[in-house]
């Protein structure tokens, strides 16, 4: 069980090393009490528990002791750390080993006694976090809830702030928050209590609430209802920064429902994706700009049809030449479109029409019956609908003829081919529509940011759309969404820890790998593809059974 | 005229001859037998046939009209469908997914229906498989699910590629027994085999196929008591 404690130490020997720890201290969970960097450390040696006794011997005594050791394990490689700081200059490699950082795991003893500290601290929060191992659900949930109400709160405290501004609010903000400063106790201890008791009371608040006495058609209204109109207050309650950071989140999702069509149902993977994004937004840009690069001075909702068109011929213009291709090599072909298109609107050669490396600017914003959609608050709307009306024809899409063509395609080319899809036909298909997806979000995004530039439609971006379907759950669409608002929502909401972003992000993919692969909200078949053991045992259980009456 | 008629095929991979001129003919309600070693080009036929593969040289006509440069979804449309070779179902999917899928050219949801009991009727295990994953059926299974699912395109000529392949005694049996019934039922069968004792229990006529080129040929009875054919492949 040392091992499992030796592994967690050494994630936290690298979280401190890399600066997250250090960067995360600044935040307080409990305002002069408990920072958000203890809080990842505490985390840690916990979970280092829970692991390790979830990993071992059958009677709770050994899975108690299991995990104590697992948590004194990781604490004492804490302790080390601490230890070899004080006496070995790091700093000459590692440049955030900062006094802060040893000031913090020591927390002011000296290095000899303190690293015996953390040795015994480990070893309570192994035991602690094993305790959670070995609860009933019923009891870890809540208290699961519970802790991420209490670290949300000052994680997300600048939010949390925002939407308490109003004068209104003065009192509520006063009570949750120190002026200034971080939450104060009692703030986080009501946080806490009231999303413990949330995830306790959900069962019984299914019961009870509007749909539950209502027949199901009439249920499913309802909710849409209050889905609608949540939808509709977010940003007015949010303000600006958030509504800001939904419209982005909204974008991805266009995106992403695009792409899924591609690689998710079609299977065709595609690194270039960020092209059809950029000839969406290029094209509103050119047909709209009042400036000296505009060519048409259009209205935005007569530009939007030409910029999903143009993105459409785009998509099947790439489609043609890598209809041949297979898997990887696929990958990289459409590696180079993308490439291709950000080398030729920065080019020189195309200054004249397409601005090069200045862009198009003057991108006036789009205008509804006199009223202008000016900022974030008013774009999140557009962003809604839009991603709306393309989720539903992605679903329409999928459930069509050639939705089921796709799924052939991803499965067995050769096969699908014999069986009379036309391949060229549906291929080209799943390019043009996947790239008109996302020539809508282009169009928005130009008329969001008023400029499109060649620098905006990094490689970046198609990586990141393909991680949030990755993440999400392949061929699944509310797993588009879930994947933009975990990849792409949250990073923006915590920006100022923006420099660990891609590091995060990294563990998130890798741990996604490992414990979900088949994402958060997977479709159906890959959740079958991925457990398929689980399901084959009790069913070949079956054929054995079949077999041996037939044998008769 | 010959439903379908192969005239001098001559098909390469890259530099590779693989059919040497292979002429046969198969007659509307046949079940003809094409037998070969291994890599004698029997896939490499019915893979020409279907579309898949572009020959060099000589022609495949079905009811006189030429196939070559028809492509392959619509020479499926024209009806002649091939269960190919390793079963390759769409392991992801629903027996019934799958069947759905062999009806995908078909625009006649009445007739896609009464097909889909015709097959349930044929392999009774996959009506009480419907909903099962493909990937999780027995090898037996699967091949039942390719021939019903290539059934679903309702086919005039079905080319079958070793439907035998890695089954047990008993299930090549049942499967033989349903390329019967297949047949009967009005269905015309190309059916490449490696069990040469087998597909000549059941088939019409026969040709021996021999790197890439058409060695004999000739009704099932002659074939089996011919004394090459009974060295090489009857193992007797
Ligand atoms: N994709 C390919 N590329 C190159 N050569 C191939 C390819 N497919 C088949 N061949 C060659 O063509 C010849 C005929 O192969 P084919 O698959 O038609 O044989 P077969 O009679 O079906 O054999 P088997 O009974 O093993 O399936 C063989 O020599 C084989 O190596
Ligand atoms: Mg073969």
């Amino acid at each position: 069980m040392w091992r499992v404690g030796l592994v967690f130490g050494a994630v936290a020997w690298f979280v401190s090393l890399a600066g997250l720890v250090e960067a995360l201290h600044a935040r307080w969970v409990v305002d002069g009490v408990f920072s958000a960097g203890q809080a990842l450390l505490v985390l840690l040696l916990a979970a280092s528990g829970w692991v390790g006794a979830r990993r071992s011997g059958a009677t709770l005594a050994a899975r108690l002791g299991a995990g104590t050791v697992a948590g004194a394990t990781a604490g004492f490689c804490l302790g080390l750390l601490a230890w070899l700081g004080a006496h070995v200059n790091l700093r000459a490699m590692f440049i955030n080993a900062s006094p802060v950082l040893f000031e913090l795991l020591l927390r002011g003893r000296p290095p000899e006694s303190g690293w015996a500290a953390n040795l015994l601290v480990g070893a309570a929060l192994g035991l602690a976090g094993s305790l959670v191992g070995v609860a009933p659900a019923g009891l870890v949930r809540p208290l699961l809830a519970g802790l991420a109400g209490a670290l949300g709160l000052g994680l997300f405290q600048d939010l949390v702030l925002l939407i308490l501004q109003p004068e209104a609010l003065t009192s509520v903000r006063e009570w949750l928050f120190v002026a200034g400063g971080g939450p104060t106790v009692q703030g986080v201890l009501a946080a806490a209590t009231a999303s413990a008791a949330g995830a306790g009371l959900r069962p019984a608040v299914k019961t009870l609430a509007p749909g539950a006495s209502l027949p199901p058609r009439a249920a499913q209204v309802v909710w849409s209802l209050v889905g609608v109109a949540l939808l509709a207050t977010l940003p007015v309650a949010g303000g600006p920064f958030v509504a800001q950071v939904l419209v982005i989140v909204g974008l991805y999702t266009l995106m992403g429902l695009g792409l899924n069509l591609e690689v998710g149902l079609a299977g065709l993977l595609d690194l270039g994706f960020v092209a059809f994004f950029a000839i969406g937004a290029y094209t509103v840009g050119l047909l709209t700009s009042t400036g000296e690069h505009g060519i048409a001075h259009w209205s935005f909702w007569a530009a939007v049809p030409v910029a999903v068109l143009v993105s459409l011929v785009a998509g099947v213009v790439l489609g043609i030449p890598v209809l041949g291709i297979r898997g990887d090599y696929l990958a990289i072909a459409t590696l180079g479109f993308g490439e291709i298109v950000r080398l030729l609107v920065l080019s020189d050669a195309l200054r004249p029409w397409l601005g090069g490396s200045q862009g198009v600017l003057a991108i006036p914003k789009p205008v509804v019956a006199g009223f202008e959609l000016s900022g974030p608050q008013h774009l999140y709307y557009l962003t809604v609908v839009a991603s709306a009306v393309v989720a539903y024809v992605a679903w329409r899409l999928q459930d069509s003829r050639l939705g089921r063509a796709w799924m052939a395609i991803r499965e067995d080319e050769d096969v699908a081919e014999a069986l009379g899809i036309n391949l060229v036909s549906v291929k080209l298909l799943a390019y043009g529509l996947g790239a008109a997806f996302a020539g809508v979000g282009g169009a928005i995004f130009a008329v969001m940011v008023g400029s499109v530039f060649p620098h905006s439609f990094q490689l970046l971006i198609s990586i990141q759309v393909l991680a949030l379907i990755i993440v999400g759950g392949m061929g699944s669409i509310p797993g588009v969404l879930v994947g933009s608002a975990v990849l792409i929502g949250l990073p923006e909401l915590l920006r100022e820890f923006g420099e660990f972003r891609f590091l995060v992000y990294g563990a998130a993919l890798v741990a996604m790998m490992l414990l979900r692969p088949e994402g958060l909200l997977p479709a159906a078949a890959q959740r079958r593809e991925l457990h398929a053991e689980v399901e084959a045992e009790p069913q070949s259980a079956q054929l054995a059974a079949g077999t041996a009456t037939e044998g008769r | 005229m010959a439903l379908l008629e192969l005239e001098d095929l001559h098909v390469y991979y890259g530099n590779i001859h693989a059919l040497k001129g292979v002429s046969l003919h198969v007659e509307a309600g046949e079940i003809v037998a094409l037998l070969g070693a291994n890599g004698a080009g029997k896939s490499t036929t019915l893979n020409t046939v279907s579309g898949l593969l572009r020959p060099r040289r000589g022609s495949v006509r079905l009811e006189g009209d030429d196939l070559i440069r028809v492509p392959p979804h619509r020479i499926v449309e024209r009806g002649v469908v091939q269960v190919p070779e390793g079963r390759r179902i769409f392991g992801q999917l629903t027996v019934l997914e799958n069947l759905e899928m062999g009806a995908f050219t078909r625009t006649d949801p009445q007739g896609v229906k009464e097909d889909l009991e015709r097959v349930f009727t044929l392999f009774p295990r996959l009506k009480e498989r419907a909903g099962q994953v493909a990937g999780t059926l027995s090898g037996g299974e699967q091949q039942m699910l390719a021939i019903g699912r290539a059934l679903m395109a309702r086919p005039r000529v079905l080319l079958m590629d070793e439907p035998s392949m890695g089954l047990a005694p008993l299930l090549v049996e049942q499967i033989f027994d349903a390329i019967q019934e297949i047949n009967r039922q009005g269905t015309t069968i190309l059916l490449v085999e490696q069990n040469a004792y087998m597909a000549l229990q059941v088939a019409h006529r026969g040709y021996v196929l021999q790197t890439g080129q058409v060695v004999l040929s000739g009704p099932a009875e002659q074939l089996r008591e011919n004394p090459e054919v009974k060295r090489a492949y009857l193992g007797g």
